[in-house]
C-alpha cells in the first residue's frame, strides 16, 4: 500500500524531474574534472608544451604559496574594488545621463549623434587617453571600467524611459502632476526591471575595462599579474590569475544575480 | 450659463506629412448634475474630445469653459478615467488610490480615512495593502473609479471604463458606478461605443459622426429611464426602441446594419 502511495502522478513528476537534475549535474562534474585531468596529463607527457600552459598542479601549488604568504589576496582585493566600483559608476552614471536626457527632448535630439558614435567605438581603444589624461593609477582603471557600460546603459535606459505606457503620466497629468512627479512617480518606477536587468551585463563589461586598464598600467592587480606573468614568461602565474578571474568573476555575477531578483520582488 | 461649455472647438492631429482633423467645430454644454454619453464610431473623435475636456491636449481653436473659466487655467477640477485601469503596478491598492492628493499635496491626515471608506463604498474589502496584480479586471477598474474621485472633481470624465471588461463584470459596474455617481452628484462625461451602455447610464446621449468628428445629433434620454439603474434600464420594455432609434440615428448615413454587428454592439 505504501509503495502504491508512492506513486502519484506528482510524485512521478517529481522524481522525473530529479532524476534529470542529477543527470545534468554528473555531466557538469565529468566535465570540469576531465578538463583539469586533461590539462595535467598532456602537460606531464608534453602533449602540450608545459612553459606556456603550464598545468593544474604547478597553477594550485603556486595559488598556495602566494596565499599563504599573503601577496595574492591584495592583488584580488584591488581588482575586485576597481570592478565594483566600475560597474557602479557606469550603472548609476548611466541611469543619471539617461534621466537627464528624458528630462528635456532638446537634449536628448542634440546628443543623440555623440550617443551612437560612443556606443559604436570600442571603449578600451580609449585607455591611453584615459591614462594621459587622468593619470596612470586606479582613477584611471576605475574609469575604464565605468565608461566600457555607461554609454549602453544610457541608451538602454532611456529607451526603457520611451517605452513606459504613456496612459500613465496621462493619470498623473489629470492630476496636474509636474514633469519631475510624472517621472518620480511613473517613469523611474516602472523601468526599474529594464534597470535591474542591465546590472548582469554591466558587471561583465566593468571586468573588461578594469582588466584592460591594469593591463595598461597597473602595478597591482590581478590584469598586472597577467601581463606581469606574460613579460617574465611565467605562465603558471598567468593562469592562476586568469582562474581567479573567473572564480571572482562567477561570485560577483552570482551575487548580481540575487540583487536582481530581490530587487525584481521588491520593485514590480 | 451652464457648467460644463464647449464652444465651436476644433481639433487638428499634426504630422510631418499631413495635418489631420480630427474634430470640427464641435459645440455643446452640460449641465450641473448631468450624465451625458459621448457615442459614435471609432475614429469619429471621441477620445480626442474627453482629451480635450480632459486639458491634457489643448484645441486648436476654440474654447472650453467650467463654470466660465477657461479649463486651461483650472488643474484640479477634472477627474478623467482611462478605457483600462492604468494602476501602478508597483505601487499597493491604498498608495494608488492617495495617488492624487499626493501629486495635489493634499494629503490630511483624513484622506486615509476616506479612501478606506469610498473602497468599502464600491465594495472592496481589505484590500489597501493589496497590489493591483492580486484583483480582478472589475475590481481594479473599481479602484481606479476610487482614485479619480477621491480629490472630489468637479467633473468626471469616462473613457470606455467599461470596454476592457467581460460583459458580467461590466453590467456590475455600470450599477456600481451609477451608485456612485448618484451619491457624490457628480456631472459626468462617457466616452463609448455602446449604445446600451449611453443608454443605460446616461440623461443625455451627443451621437458623434466621423471624417471629421462632428457633433451629429442630441438625443435626450426619457425622463423615467434616467432614474433607473443602468441594469434596470436594460430591461425596460421602452429600451429597445430608444436603441433602435439611436441605431438609425448612428447609421443613417452610412452602411446597413448587419445583424452581427448590432450584437457585437451591444456586447461592447
Amino acid at each position: 500500500m505504501a509503495k502504491k502511495m508512492k506513486n502519484t502522478p506528482h510524485e512521478q513528476y517529481i522524481n522525473a524531474q530529479r532524476k534529470e537534475k542529477r543527470i545534468v549535474l554528473s555531466w557538469q562534474l565529468i566535465i570540469f574534472v576531465s578538463f583539469f585531468v586533461l590539462w595535467e596529463v598532456s602537460s606531464r607527457m608534453h602533449i602540450i608544451d608545459p612553459l606556456l600552459f603550464s598545468s593544474p598542479s604547478k597553477v594550485v601549488a603556486l595559488l598556495q604559496t602566494k596565499f599563504m604568504d599573503g601577496s595574492m589576496i591584495s592583488h584580488v582585493q584591488i581588482t575586485m574594488f576597481e570592478t565594483i566600483l566600475g560597474f557602479l559608476i557606469g550603472t548609476i552614471g548611466g541611469i543619471c545621463i539617461a534621466s537627464l536626457l528624458w528630462a528635456s527632448d532638446r537634449f536628448s535630439r542634440i546628443a543623440d549623434p555623440y550617443l551612437v558614435i560612443l556606443n559604436a567605438m570600442p571603449k578600451v581603444a580609449l585607455g591611453p587617453i584615459i591614462i594621459v589624461a587622468l593619470g596612470p593609477g586606479m582613477v584611471s582603471i576605475v574609469s575604464m571600467g565605468a565608461i566600457v557600460s555607461i554609454i549602453i546603459t544610457t541608451l538602454v535606459v532611456y529607451a526603457g524611459f520611451k517605452d513606459v505606457d504613456p496612459n500613465y503620466e496621462k493619470v498623473l497629468i489629470s492630476f496636474g502632476a509636474t514633469r519631475w512627479q510624472r517621472f518620480k512617480e511613473a517613469v523611474f518606477p516602472a523601468t526599474l526591471p529594464t534597470m535591474v536587468s542591465t546590472l548582469k551585463v554591466n558587471v561583465g563589461l566593468a571586468w573588461v575595462g578594469v582588466i584592460v586598464g591594469e593591463f595598461l598600467v597597473s602595478k597591482k592587480g590581478l590584469g598586472y599579474l597577467i601581463i606581469y606573468g606574460f613579460q617574465v614568461f611565467d605562465f603558471t602565474l598567468v593562469m592562476s590569475s586568469l582562474l581567479l578571474i573567473a572564480i571572482a568573476a562567477a561570485i560577483m555575477y552570482k551575487i548580481v544575480e540575487k540583487i536582481e531578483g530581490w530587487l525584481m520582488k521588491h520593485t514590480s | 450659463m451652464s457648467f460644463l461649455s464647449v464652444n465651436h472647438v476644433t481639433h487638428y492631429y499634426f504630422s510631418k506629412s499631413k495635418a489631420t482633423q480630427a474634430l470640427k467645430d464641435v459645440s455643446f454644454s452640460v449641465e450641473e448634475g448631468e450624465f451625458v454619453s459621448i457615442l459614435g464610431p471609432s475614429g469619429c473623435g471621441k477620445s480626442t474630445l474627453l482629451s480635450l475636456l480632459a486639458n491634457i491636449i489643448h484645441p486648436t481653436e476654440g474654447k472650453i469653459s467650467l463654470n466660465d473659466q477657461p479649463i486651461s487655467t483650472l488643474d484640479d477640477s477634472i477627474g478623467y478615467m482611462l478605457q483600462q485601469d492604468y494602476l501602478f503596478p508597483w505601487k499597493t491598492i491604498m498608495d494608488n488610490v492617495l495617488l492624487g492628493p499626493k501629486i495635489k499635496k493634499t494629503t490630511e491626515s483624513s484622506t486615509n480615512e476616506k479612501a478606506e471608506r469610498m473602497l468599502e463604498e464600491v465594495g472592496l474589502h481589505k484590500i489597501s495593502t493589496s497590489y493591483p496584480d492580486a484583483l480582478s479586471g472589475g475590481m481594479r477598474q473599481r479602484v481606479a473609479l476610487v482614485r479619480t474621485l477621491i480629490t472630489d472633481p468637479e467633473i468626471l470624465l469616462l473613457d470606455e471604463p467599461f470596454s476592457a471588461l467581460d460583459y458580467v463584470t461590466k453590467l456590475t459596474l455600470e450599477d456600481a458606478v451609477a451608485d456612485l455617481l448618484a451619491t457624490y452628484k457628480k456631472t459626468t462625461v462617457l466616452v463609448t461605443h455602446d449604445i446600451g451602455e449611453a443608454i443605460s447610464m446616461s440623461d443625455r446621449i451627443i451621437i458623434m459622426d466621423t471624417n471629421p468628428g462632428s457633433i451629429k445629433r442630441m438625443y435626450d434620454v426619457p425622463l423615467e429611464l434616467r432614474n433607473e439603474r443602468p441594469f434596470n434600464v436594460r430591461r425596460h420594455p421602452k429600451y429597445q426602441r430608444i436603441f433602435d432609434k439611436v441605431w438609425n440615428e448612428l447609421n443613417t448615413k452610412s452602411i446597413i446594419p448587419t445583424s452581427s454587428k448590432i450584437v457585437g454592439d451591444q456586447h461592447g
